[in-house]
């Protein structure tokens, strides 16, 4: 009897929490939620927090409400001057509309973003179509990013969706372009390195010169000034020479000649060949006679 | 904050005065006082009444109803938590954020009608882009992918950069994006992308790093505040920039140029440092040396001079006996200090033959003449050319 009554009120309490679990529903800050009857969408705009719905007839579907993500993946794009560039690029994007985006892509992540990224390639290539790859790299890269959120927001308004941002998150050169870059930095780096040594050579060569001139014209200078003082001295000793001289200038010549015979002839290697006819002998003579 | 309010006014953490023995008793009343707060306003006066369900019971005994107690209480103990300092709690009630909690013990209705949910919002987090640190063996591996950037000049660029974050807002952070973390790993990209891309390889590489990184977060800043992602970027800090691998060796050489042409610079310089004093120390010298001959061949010619004229005024009293007293005196001078050969023509024949390589030799062995110093320069340059031994000679005896 107990134990009857026991089950019963087991019974009981399973039943009762299975029409409560499936009246109350949760809707969390992170979710959205429709609620579906056979078929047909009820509600769609809960706030967060406790709910209720008819038991076992209705369905709550979820959603996320956060900002999501559609990582493209990278592709290909031509530019203007017929250049390739890959493109690596996201979406951020909500579910703002749960009604139209259950309705429209079956409240389907996967499929939400295989439309996006649709629409944001298709963007793309008619962005970077418009534009050379320097464009595309500096200035206009702000400007593509504005014009595909606002296009890629245009179109997915359509599924309940809202696009808060579409970056570029990187653009690259494919590999073998990348290689021709790296061969022109290559030549632009030595092209810079020689010139930077020829412009110190050149400067070296400058200074050196320079000096080499400022030695020489200060050497030079020095020169003719030295050889003008030296003159002044010479000028000066002959001067005071042919003063002293010319007031006797017969015992100048016999001063000066006999003063060099005595320079001239002063070695035993000297050797002199002498005539005694000559005037120093002619005593010599006289007493040989 | 409700926790400490009551509380000492001056002491904001909870954990202090959670620490007080004495301020424990207090704190579970309060706890309690809480609790039925809580209950009343979710449930307003049922839960008064929710203890009147004990009709049942009766029957079962006063054991079935101290289960059910027992079981209510430990159901309510499980609402307890523990914030630590730094986090924040968020609580959830039925889904909804009910209130934010501050470090220390709290208590949330118990499960399935509200739960919390961490966050620590202190701690600042690190991302890496470009390269991947290893923890444990401290090395660092490259992602080129990430690292590898073209520039405003088309050229691509090496760049390794860290993000630094922390979380502003727990509730933001919790619920407005979904995976944090790799939505700011890709607008980190995207933003220094953008920013590398409006700079030229040589700015990015040198003066310019710092000012990446600035713009980097500023940009980076904006774009997660557009997505109200409730991160606050403390810092996006380039870890290295740099050409890349393949083109390295270009750019060490480039940058060693720069150094060559410094050097050649110095070296020139040096040079002429060394070069232009020398000249002038050279041009004194030749100055200072004509300066020094002047005033000696003025003082020598001027000596000569008066030399000169002494003795000519002595010569002018008998001239002929002094030119032949000089004459004689020369003569015999020359004739005995070197080699004489006497020929008397008119007794040789045209032709004499001397031989004079071995008269030299034999007259060299001969010689007692002391050996004569070779003429120094400023012997040479002497006006009369004559050496100062002869002409002392001449003056001894040239004076009676």
């Amino acid at each position: 009897m107990n134990q009857t009554k026991l089950f019963a009120l087991f019974g009981i309490a399973l039943l009762l929490f299975i029409t409560v679990k499936s009246t109350v529903y949760m809707v969390d800050e992170r979710e959205k939620v429709i609620i579906v009857r056979f078929g047909q969408v009820l509600r769609y705009d809960d706030a967060p927090g406790l709910h209720f719905k008819t038991p076992f007839l209705d369905e709550a579907r979820f959603f996320d409400s956060r900002i999501l993500t559609m990582d493209a993946e990278p592709q290909p794009f031509l530019t203007k001057e017929k250049k390739y560039v890959v493109v690596d690029s996201f979406v951020k994007w909500r579910i703002e509309d749960a009604l139209k985006y259950y309705l429209t892509v079956g409240g389907q992540e996967l499929d939400a973003r295989r439309r996006l990224e649709q629409v944001v390639n298709s963007g793309l290539r008619d962005e970077f179509g418009k534009r050379e790859v320097q464009k595309v790299i500096s200035a206009d890269r702000n400007k593509i990013m504005e014009i595909l959120t606002e296009n890629t927001d245009r179109e997915a308004r359509k599924f309940g969706i809202v696009v808060v941002d579409v970056r570029i998150q990187r653009v690259d050169l494919p590999a073998e372009v990348s290689q021709s870059v790296y061969q022109r930095m290559k030549a632009e780096r030595s092209r810079i390195a020689n010139e930077l040594r020829a412009q110190g050579a050149e400067t070296a060569e400058k200074i050196r010169s320079d000096s080499e001139r400022q030695r020489d014209i200060l050497l030079a200078e020095a020169y003719g000034k030295a050889e003008r003082i030296r003159g002044e001295g010479d000028a000066k000793a002959t001067d005071i020479y042919g003063k002293a001289y010319s007031r006797a200038p017969e015992f100048y010549s016999l001063y000066r000649s006999l003063n060099a015979y005595k320079e001239s002839f002063k070695r035993k290697e000297d050797i002199l060949i002498v005539d005694p006819s000559s005037d120093f002998f002619r005593y010599m003579k006289k007493s040989a006679r | 904050m409700a926790w400490n309010e009551p509380g000492k006014p001056g002491d904001k953490d909870p954990w202090g005065q959670r620490r007080k023995p004495g301020a424990g008793a207090p704190d579970i009343d309060r706890i309690v006082k809480n609790i039925q707060q809580k209950f009343s306003g979710l449930f307003g006066g049922l839960f008064g009444g929710g203890g009147g369900g004990g009709g049942i019971g009766r029957a079962g005994g006063f054991g079935f109803g101290l289960i059910i107690a027992v079981a209510a209480v430990i159901w309510l103990l499980t609402g307890f938590y523990i914030v630590n300092q730094g986090e924040r709690g968020v609580v959830l009630r039925f889904g909804k954020q009910s209130e934010i909690t501050e470090a220390g013990l709290r208590w949330h209705l118990p499960f399935p009608l509200e739960s919390v949910e961490k966050v620590n919002v202190e701690k600042v987090s690190n991302i890496e882009i470009g390269y991947r640190s290893n923890p444990r063996t401290g090395g660092k591996s490259k992602v080129p992918k990430e690292a590898l950037m073209l520039t405003e000049d088309e050229n691509i660029i090496d760049i390794e950069f860290a993000v630094q974050y922390k979380i502003k807002s727990a509730a933001d952070y919790l619920f407005n994006v979904r995976d944090v973390e790799t939505t700011i790993g890709q607008a980190t990209e995207s933003a220094v992308r953008e920013v590398v891309g409006k700079s030229t390889l040589d700015f990015a590489l040198t003066e310019g790093r710092d000012q990446v990184s600035r713009s980097s977060r500023e940009l980076l800043q904006g774009i997660l505040d557009r997505y109200k992602s409730g991160i606050h970027i403390v810092a996006v800090e380039t870890q290295k920039a740099q050409p890349p691998d393949e083109v390295k060796p270009a750019f060490d050489d480039a940058v060693k140029a720069r150094e060559d042409e410094q050097r050649l610079k110095n070296e020139a310089e040096a040079y002429a440092n060394d070069v232009i004093p020398r000249a002038r120390g050279g041009a004194a010298r030749l100055l200072q040396e004509a300066e020094g001959y002047k005033a000696s061949v003025i003082a020598r010619a001027d000596g000569d001079a008066r030399r000169f004229s002494q003795i000519a005024n002595e010569y002018m009293k008998a001239p002929n006996v002094t030119r032949e007293r000089l004459y004689l005196e020369t003569m015999e001078q020359v004739l005995s200090s070197t080699t004489t050969i006497f020929i008397d023509q008119k007794v040789g024949n045209n032709l004499i033959y001397l031989p004079l390589d071995k008269l030299i030799p034999m007259g060299e062995a001969a010689a007692s003449v002391p050996f004569v110093p070779p003429l120094t320069e400023a012997d040479a340059t002497m006006k009369g050319g004559s050496s100062s031994r002869s002409r002392s000679d001449l003056r001894t005896r040239g004076t009676p």
